[in-house]
């Protein structure tokens, strides 16, 4: 199981960066220039999340700093690391279906804090990557065809959330410990 | 609920920061908060420029409509009461497929147009109907290929293997995913066996009310 994830993380993107060009090329687009227009937009997504990111990683900055953060941590501490999950990465997993920016923004200051390879940048990367920002979702997809009884749906995406922070606490647990 | 997160992360540091007698802690952290926030999506640049360029080249292509394909007879079992022909499908189909390239802003258009093709079979229009709930659960655990921007950010941060989370985050999303299309069917059988039994009358049935001022 190990073999086979490593193998993907390490021919996923290759596999990828080499397959989509030649597919288009035998599909007769203009690879190039196909290309070159897509990533015009790269750009902009990169630019347009300043305003939110700043926001996010200056009240999360004050909130490490200050020591509020250590406190909170501190109560489920001992309980977590019995079962050898890092106290660090629970905040992290409550913010993941609630705000988008704001968990992006706490799991750069732990990659920032722990660096990327230690066992927290790690768990902090893969919760990060893994689910989509439930609550943000719902409100989109309803919002747009102006549905107020979500009936079931919020709670299946805070499930899955459970689930997946689980998981890939697991999955680093058994990957990389 | 954002607006109370955010405000709330602020003021709890500000009062601990006081309490502990440090406050001055609060204006650095408050700049290099500032600062880092540039910095990572200054580092975001290079590679989302260069994937949104990948996955224009998937579009252009029709590699998307390739995996649409491959993916339907997941989806007709995942949407057992929409129309096999049904507009819907087609924006479903391309909703997922979106999502498992990470186009999240291909993705989410998709998604709407979806939405809202499933607001034409929905007998209630302000209550989701259950095919609704199927496409958010699908959603909000949307299964990632290649988490981009958090290779990006360890990346800036100086990993020694930024995309060692490839395999392991496709691990834990498909158990996300699984998790919620369980949660999802477990809850639409409930629902539908509670619609069976005759329904309780509540308020005058719709299709009376047309005829009323005619």
């Amino acid at each position: 199981m190990t073999a086979l994830i490593n193998v993907i993380s390490a021919w996923a993107i290759p596999a990828l960066i080499a397959f989509i060009p030649l597919f288009a090329f035998v599909k007769k687009v203009p690879v190039y220039e196909s290309f070159v227009l897509g990533a015009k937009d790269g750009f902009q997504t990169a630019i347009q999340i300043i305003p939110n990111l700043v926001g996010m990683m200056v009240a999360i900055s004050v909130f490490r700093v200050s020591g509020a953060l250590d406190f909170f941590v501190g109560w489920t501490g001992p309980f977590l690391s019995s079962l050898g999950v890092p106290s660090e990465i629970l905040p992290l997993g409550l913010l993941r279906p609630l705000t988008g920016t704001g968990s992006l923004a706490f799991a750069t200051d732990l990659i920032s804090v722990y660096g990327p390879d230690s066992m927290i940048g790690r768990m902090a990367s893969t919760i990060q990557g893994s689910t989509d920002t439930t609550l943000y979702v719902l409100t989109v997809y309803m919002g747009a065809v102006g549905i107020r009884n979500g009936r079931y749906s919020l709670k299946v995406g805070l499930f899955s959330d459970v689930v997946g922070f689980i998981a890939s606490i697991a999955v680093c647990l058994l990957f990389f410990g | 609920m954002i607006n109370v997160i955010w405000m709330a992360l602020i003021l709890i540091g500000f009062v601990f920061a006081a309490v502990q007698g440090n406050i001055e802690t609060v204006t650095s952290a408050a700049f290099d908060g500032a600062k880092t926030g540039v910095t990572v999506c200054f580092g975001l640049i290079s590679v989302l420029v260069f994937w949104l360029g990948m996955m224009r080249l998937a579009e252009d292509s029709g590699l998307l409509q390739k995996i649409a394909k491959l993916l339907s007879p997941i989806v007709r079992f995942l949407f057992p009461d929409v129309p096999k022909n049904h507009p819907a499908m087609g924006y479903i189909l391309s909703n997922m497929s979106a999502n498992l390239l990470g186009l999240g802003n291909a993705a989410t258009p998709m998604g709407i147009k979806a939405m809202q093709e499933l607001q034409t079979l929905n007998p209630d229009k302000t209550a989701a109907s259950p095919a609704m709930c199927t496409l958010l659960a699908l959603n909000t655990a949307s299964i990632t290929l290649i988490p981009t921007t958090l290779i990006a950010i360890r990346m800036n941060y100086q990993s020694a293997n930024p995309t060692e989370i490839v395999g392991p985050t496709l691990a834990a999303t498909i158990v996300a995913t699984l998790a919620a299309v369980a949660a999802d069917r477990y809850y639409r059988r409930k629902l539908l066996k509670r619609g069976q039994k005759p329904p309780i009358p509540s308020g005058p049935p719709p299709s009376a009310t047309p005829d009323a001022k005619g």
